[in-house]
């Protein structure tokens, strides 16, 4: 009997194809919309948690300016010198301090060229921010001190310049610097912000100041805490140090910032869950006009086969009968719609994670969720219009034209 | 208990609408019909014969009055206690054949079985066995709109007949056909009655009306005339 109700329900459904698409077309953009959402969302927040990981433990960002968010806010506020660097190196809370200086500028090999960050550093940056060489070696302390013509490739440089050639030991050319390849970057992958990571180029700092940037300045610190030590704890610490470096009155506020990287991360992390709820309940409303298409689809589906109806309870089918006929259909309906619509979403949320580089995760609870969502739908909106078919009166059923 | 009258309408009344509206469809009707009969209901229009057959065949309950149905009151009966009675002893036929749509005549014929829970192969060979019996093999696969208005109306019988009813209902059977298929129908359900089963069938016209064994005419909502069928065809 059940098995029956169900082919009857495929049967309507088919008779009437491009009615029930449309039918369910409201479902299906709803179910894509939250799978999609979902899976996105998981996926950035599984690469916010790879990224706070690739961040290394413990560290801290010293930037000259106010604390700010984001880029392009830099103030007027004194760079840092290698000084401040050397000071910051000999407090008993750090465990190591790479200064930063960056430009960005075209480098040549060949005929193949690519324009990428320039990072002025020291061989400390590989371990503060959690870099790992796949080949070759960091800077020596003599390169750094000469300001040396020597540099190491993240993956995508590398990559752009050399392709399947041997890049290690090579000339590249900078400007008017030509600079040995001395060390590879094993790629780290797109950031929080889907930026690639891999797409830099470092060199000792001094080079960069002098034969770059033409100046002395350092422009940011990155700082690995000593182990056991609090964020809190180094970020105060920096903090008293550099205000007194800086000659900053009590009472006036900072001209640098002392940034957890963590802290950034993980607000990321709630940005990406405000973001899926807040979508998600869009989603929600769209399964809800879907659900109504249904119920509005099955009412007409109602009169337009009052006849049936009529016919049915004169061979003797009970009003549960007629009843659990047009609920399964209404149920069929949206279903087919949740099954569309999980299909779709997923497809949307592949290509999603592919443009924006984070993984692909999808997950089996939330397909099933929605899958049993959108049955919640067919039972909810399907229940009037079938209630309405099982009180039908035979005889003015028959009658119906 | 053989002399058991298997339809006892006892003093049935149908009042439709109220008051100033009030409609006495039925006004005090009592008929028995006993196994076997092949009874044809004749009155002028809106005596009351389709209300009478609505209520004989459960699709409908009197104002006042007893319905037996085997002997046992049926007329407290609810909708879906109403229902199980058609499924299992009731088969229906109607004037405007009521087959459904774009599906064919096995299924159609099938319908029945379906409420009756019986499995897809025993439908199947059920419903075949009705079509043979109303001539129609060989036309199983057919769509209502291929068939004819006459064969139309034997895939109706063949579904009425598959449920192995007690009593076959047929208001108008012959009323949307010409006069060659109205006999060619008649003969039908004249040979079915002569299988056993008790046919009511309501009609306009005495040469219909011959092939019954009883005749019942209605006026006003009452009995006029009850008689067996002197020149039976
Ligand atoms: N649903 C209804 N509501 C109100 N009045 C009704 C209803 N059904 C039937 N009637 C009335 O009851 C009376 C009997 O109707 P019924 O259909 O039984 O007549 P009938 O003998 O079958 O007529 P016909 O030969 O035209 O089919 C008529 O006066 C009709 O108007
Ligand atoms: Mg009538």
């Amino acid at each position: 009997m059940l098995w029956e109700t169900v082919r009857l329900a495929i049967i309507a459904i088919i008779r009437n194809k491009l009615r029930s698409f449309l039918t369910v077309l409201g479902v299906v953009i709803g179910v894509a919309a939250v799978i999609a959402m979902v899976t996105v969302g998981q996926g950035s927040s599984a690469q916010v948690s790879a990224n706070v990981a690739s961040l290394g433990t413990n560290v801290l960002i010293v930037r000259p300016g106010k604390r700010m968010m984001g880029p392009g806010t830099r103030d007027t506020a004194p760079a840092f010198t290698l000084r401040d660097v050397e000071a910051l190196q000999d407090l008993p809370v750090t465990a190591a301090v790479a200064p930063t200086s960056s430009t960005s500028s075209t480098v040549v090999f060949g005929n193949a060229n690519v324009t990428t960050s320039i990072t002025g550093t020291s061989a400390a940056y590989i371990t503060v921010s959690n870099w790992v060489l796949d080949d070759g070696r960091a800077f020596t302390p003599a390169e750094e001190r000469q300001g040396a013509a020597v540099c190491i490739l993240g993956e995508t440089v590398r990559e752009k310049l050399f392709g399947s050639a041997e890049a290690l030991g090579q000339t590249v050319r900078i400007k008017a610097i030509s600079c040995e390849v001395v060390g590879l970057l094993q790629p780290k992958g797109a950031g929080s912000f889907g930026q690639d990571q891999d797409d830099l180029l470092l060199m000792p700092i001094r080079t960069v100041q002098r034969r770059l940037a033409g100046n002395q300045d350092v422009s940011g610190m990155s700082i690995a805490l000593q182990d056991g030590v609090s964020s809190a704890r180094g970020i105060s610490e920096i903090t008293a140090l550099m205000r007194e470096r800086r000659r900053i009155e009590p009472g006036a506020e900072d001209n640098f910032s002392v940034t957890d990287m963590k802290e950034i991360a993980s607000m990321l992390t709630s940005i990406n869950t405000v973001l899926a709820g807040l979508l998600s309940s869009v989603a929600a409303v769209s399964l809800l006009v879907g659900g109504i298409g249904i119920m509005n689809i099955m009412l007409v589906s109602v009169t337009e086969r009052t006849r049936e109806i009529g016919i049915r309870l004169a061979v003797g089918a009970t009003a549960g009968q007629v009843l659990t006929q047009f609920l399964v259909e209404a149920i069929m309906l949206s279903v087919l719609g949740g099954v569309v619509g999980i299909a779709l979403g997923l497809g949307l949320a592949y290509v999603a994670s592919r443009y924006m580089v984070i993984p692909f995760t999808p997950d089996p609870m939330v397909v099933v969720l929605a899958f049993g969502f959108s049955a919640l739908v067919g039972v909810v909106f399907g229940f009037f219009p079938a209630r309405r078919a099982a009180r039908l009166d035979p005889i003015e059923a028959l009658r119906h034209q | 208990m053989a002399d058991t009258p298997l339809i006892q309408l006892q003093g049935i009344a149908r009042v439709y609408g109220e008051g100033e509206a009030e409609v006495r469809a039925l006004d005090g009707v009592d008929l028995a019909i006993r196994k076997g009969e092949f009874v044809a209901i004749m009155g002028p229009s809106g005596s009351g014969k389709s209300t009478a057959m609505n209520i004989i065949g459960c699709l409908d309950r009197p104002t006042a009055g007893r319905y037996l149905f085997e002997g046992t009151d049926v007329s407290g009966l609810d909708r879906d206690g109403r229902a199980l009675l058609r499924r299992h002893f009731l088969g229906f036929v109607f004037q405007g054949f009521n087959l459904l749509p774009r599906t064919t005549a096995l299924e159609n014929v099938e319908l029945p079985l379906i409420y009756k829970g019986l499995p897809h192969a025993e439908r199947v060979a059920k419903a075949r066995l009705a079509l043979e019996r109303v001539g129609l093999a060989g036309r199983e696969h057919h769509d209502p709109s291929q068939l004819s208005g006459g064969q139309q109306q034997r895939v109706a019988i063949a579904r009425a007949l598959a449920g192995e009813p007690m009593v076959i209902l047929a208001d108008e059977p012959t009323g949307n056909l010409d006069s060659q298929r109205s006999h060619e129908i008649m003969q039908l359900l004249q040979q079915l009655n002569r299988e056993g089963i008790t046919v009511v069938m309501v009609t306009h016209e005495e040469d219909i009306a011959a092939y019954a064994s009883r005749l019942v005419v209605f006026v006003d909502g009452r009995l006029a005339r009850d008689e067996p069928v002197v020149a039976r065809v």
